[in-house]
């Protein structure tokens, strides 16, 4: 039986985070057994110059700013092959939003990394590709076949935030539509490439509006079937401009408990340790999750905001194995690699 | 297997007590949100809303330590780097500095066993701060201190509780506890108060009419079905004497301990359900504490939903986790710990030492 606003609303306020999670967990156990999975990849991040300048970021820079930088081709292709040593199956290329660069540097960064390495490329979120194609004067569509033919394989979910204009207005004035983030998935979806969807809380939205939000994915999610999985961050307010408080564990634990029941039709959930540390991350897998994410051999944008959490397939190992399931390295395709 | 898990939640529903078997049983049970579950029902039920906590300063007197426990990280020989021993003015300098929070209400002493220390010189200081800071609770000194202390002394247990009574004391500490089992002990702590000792203190002290806290330090050596035994030790005593007011699970912090070389901290995931299952075994404990400077904050927050009521205090400045690598903050603002509360819509009370609610807030 899936769940409309109303009923998620009355359920959010009418249960404790241990009925929700009871089940959470129960569907997720029915869907994946015992299985827990992660991934090995690389963050690699191309660029700290963007113009969008949001409030919750603490990773952008201006042009001229002391610490601004951009990656060269050759460096990125370094960090490609120092994670490929590493055992990464996956690079997320994700950067600010440069006015210099072309459609070509990314096109050209694709090939090079295909050319030399057998390794999925998931990156650039939904911003990144409106960006592009309006700096390009093209359409995403265009963009996204252009991208697709030199070697992207699929969408990060980043970037979506909380998909309510009113609270994107407050936030991130510059940055993409509710609107247009779902439209570059959409179109995504259409040519047959696959992404994932986020969910950042901690704006001081409502729970209606995070409800929204997961409505809005599972609407286009009937549509596209396109989405993989759906993986929710809280908001860092460290360094940032919004500034603010955290979001408790508490509150982190009970949307995520409420996005396995709600997004009936989104087959994984992805639990944060990069944003909660390794300890709620952990507790995550009682409660609707069934993936840690990444080990992440590079992370630069949630560090920049001031937490850092490290992470190795060892502890990661561990830390699956405690809360009594299997540990699983994944792909990006969540196809098991190996188990531990 | 769920077959038995139902049986447990069937006796627990009904008020019936769970067997060794049942808690063994338990710990092999990774359905962390029912174990959850079923222990904040037995919360709700026994203690309703509210979440104790204190406004306090924790006071080490010395970190000088002859017994030296595998585990620990706070103790050292007398001639060791970062050794100290504390002037009766320092302890009043410490308390006065805390006394800088209008709702400064008690203290927590704790300290290593001194080797030169007499018993008298322990008997002064309580004296001295009970006099000098009469509105302040003292709450202080472990089982295993207490044991130290009678022994230096030469005197009965029960005389030794009797003077610091007199002085000013007016709970006993839960810690030292461990793992009440001879072969742990033996192995971790083989020179201080054994098992049957530091349940007698407990007892006697009950019987005198002094409450006391107790404790389990886990995630070491023990076995789970020592964890179990140990539970079901002070249930028993708890049967008998009534005198026990909180249990505190302590997981245990490994960094600069002997100890950590061999053993890895915790997960989350075995702190909670060993808070769970605490609550669920000891059904004649009214408190369960989430002790957040070992859990974390976030931890202890998520920990008040698995059958804890208490969340410990201010502290204003932790010494002993924090030479153990804790990486909770040394001290929380009052306003910090009743939002902590506040967030998971349950009820703030500024308690004593022995639970009597100085301020509710609402």
């Amino acid at each position: 039986m899936r769940l409309n606003k109303n009923e998620s609303i009355n359920l959010i306020n009418d249960s404790d985070l241990l009925k929700l999670g009871k089940m959470a967990d129960d569907i997720r156990r029915h869907k994946f057994s015992n299985i827990t999975t992660f991934i090995i990849d690389r963050n690699i991040n191309y660029t700290n110059i963007c113009q969008n300048e949001c409030d919750f970021c603490a990773f952008f820079r201006r042009k001229n700013q002391k610490s601004a930088y951009l990656l060269s081709h050759d460096e990125i292709i370094e960090k490609v092959h120092e994670a490929v040593e590493a055992g990464a199956t996956q690079v997320m290329i994700q950067g600010g939003l440069n006015p210099e660069l072309g459609l070509d540097y990314y096109e050209t960064m694709l090939r090079l990394i295909k050319k030399q390495f057998n390794i999925t490329i998931h990156s650039f979120t939904a911003t990144e590709i409106q960006y592009f194609a309006s700096r390009e004067g093209i359409s995403i569509l265009e963009t996204l076949k252009r991208l697709k033919a030199a070697g992207l394989d699929s969408l990060p979910g980043g970037g979506a935030e909380i998909l309510v204009d009113e609270v994107r207005k407050k936030i991130s004035p510059k940055k993409i539509s509710s609107y247009d983030w779902l439209n570059v998935m959409k179109v995504a979806h259409d040519i047959g490439m696959k992404s994932t969807a986020t969910m950042v809380i901690g704006f001081g939205e409502t729970m209606e509006q995070r409800i929204e939000h997961m409505e809005k994915i599972r609407n286009l999610q009937d549509e596209t079937g396109g989405f993989r999985a759906f993986i929710m961050w809280s908001f860092q307010p460290g360094n940032t401009k919004l500034g603010g408080e955290k979001v408790s564990s508490w509150d982190y634990m009970k949307t995520l408990a409420l996005s396995r029941i709600y997004l009936d039709n989104i087959e994984h959930i992805q639990g944060s340790w990069v944003t909660q540390g390794e300890r709620i991350g952990q507790l995550t897998l009682g409660f609707g999750a069934d993936d840690l994410g990444s080990i992440m051999l590079e992370e630069n944008v949630v560090r920049a905001a001031g937490t850092a959490y490290e992470m190795s397939i060892q502890k990661m190992v561990d830390l699956i194995k405690n809360t009594g399931n299997i540990p699983a390295q994944r792909d990006t395709e969540y196809n098991i690699l190996k188990t531990f | 297997m769920f077959g038995t898990f139902t049986e447990i939640e069937r006796k627990i529903i009904n008020d019936k007590r769970l067997s060794r078997e049942d808690g063994i049983k338990l710990f092999s049970c990774n359905e962390l949100s029912w174990l959850g579950a079923l222990a904040d029902y037995v919360r709700k039920k026994k203690c309703g809303d509210i979440v104790y906590y204190n406004v306090n300063c924790h006071v080490n007197l010395t970190n000088i330590c002859t017994s030296l426990c595998k585990f620990c990280a706070f103790g050292r020989e007398e001639n060791a780097k970062g050794a100290y021993a504390m002037s009766v003015d320092e302890v009043i300098a410490v308390v006065e500095d805390a006394m800088n929070d209008p709702n400064m209400s008690g203290l927590h002493i704790v300290s290593g066993l001194h080797p030169s220390w007499t018993f008298e010189k322990y008997l002064e200081i309580i004296s001295i701060l009970h006099k000098k800071f009469p509105n302040l609770y003292i709450k202080g000194f472990t089982g295993v201190e207490i044991t130290h202390f009678a022994k230096i002394s030469g005197k009965p247990i029960k005389n030794v509780l009797f003077e610091l009574k007199e002085a000013g004391l007016q709970a006993i500490a839960g810690g030292g506890a461990e793992i009440l089992s001879d072969r742990v002990r033996n192995l971790l702590c083989p020179k201080k108060a054994t098992a049957t000792e530091w349940l007698e203190v407990a007892e006697v002290a009950h019987s005198i009419g002094i409450k006391t806290n107790a404790s389990m330090l886990y995630g070491h050596i023990e076995t789970l079905e020592e964890r179990v035994d140990h539970l079901i030790k002070l249930r028993d005593l708890q049967d008998k004497t009534g005198g026990f007011q909180t249990f505190i699970p302590f997981p245990f912090l490994p960094k600069n301990t002997v100890l950590g070389k061999e053993v890895k901290q915790t997960s989350m995931w075995d702190d909670l359900r060993t808070m769970a299952i605490s609550r669920l075994m000891l059904d004649n404990f009214k408190n369960i504490k989430a002790y957040w400077v070992m859990l974390t904050v976030p931890v202890a927050q998520v920990a008040l939903n698995f059958g804890a009521n208490d969340i410990d205090g201010t502290i204003h400045k932790e010494t002993i986790l924090h030479d153990a690598g804790a990486t909770s903050p040394r001290s929380l603002k009052e306003d910090e710990i009743i939002k902590i509360i506040h967030d998971i819509g349950r009820v703030p009370a500024a308690c004593d030492c022995n639970f009597n609610i100085l301020r509710l807030i609402n």
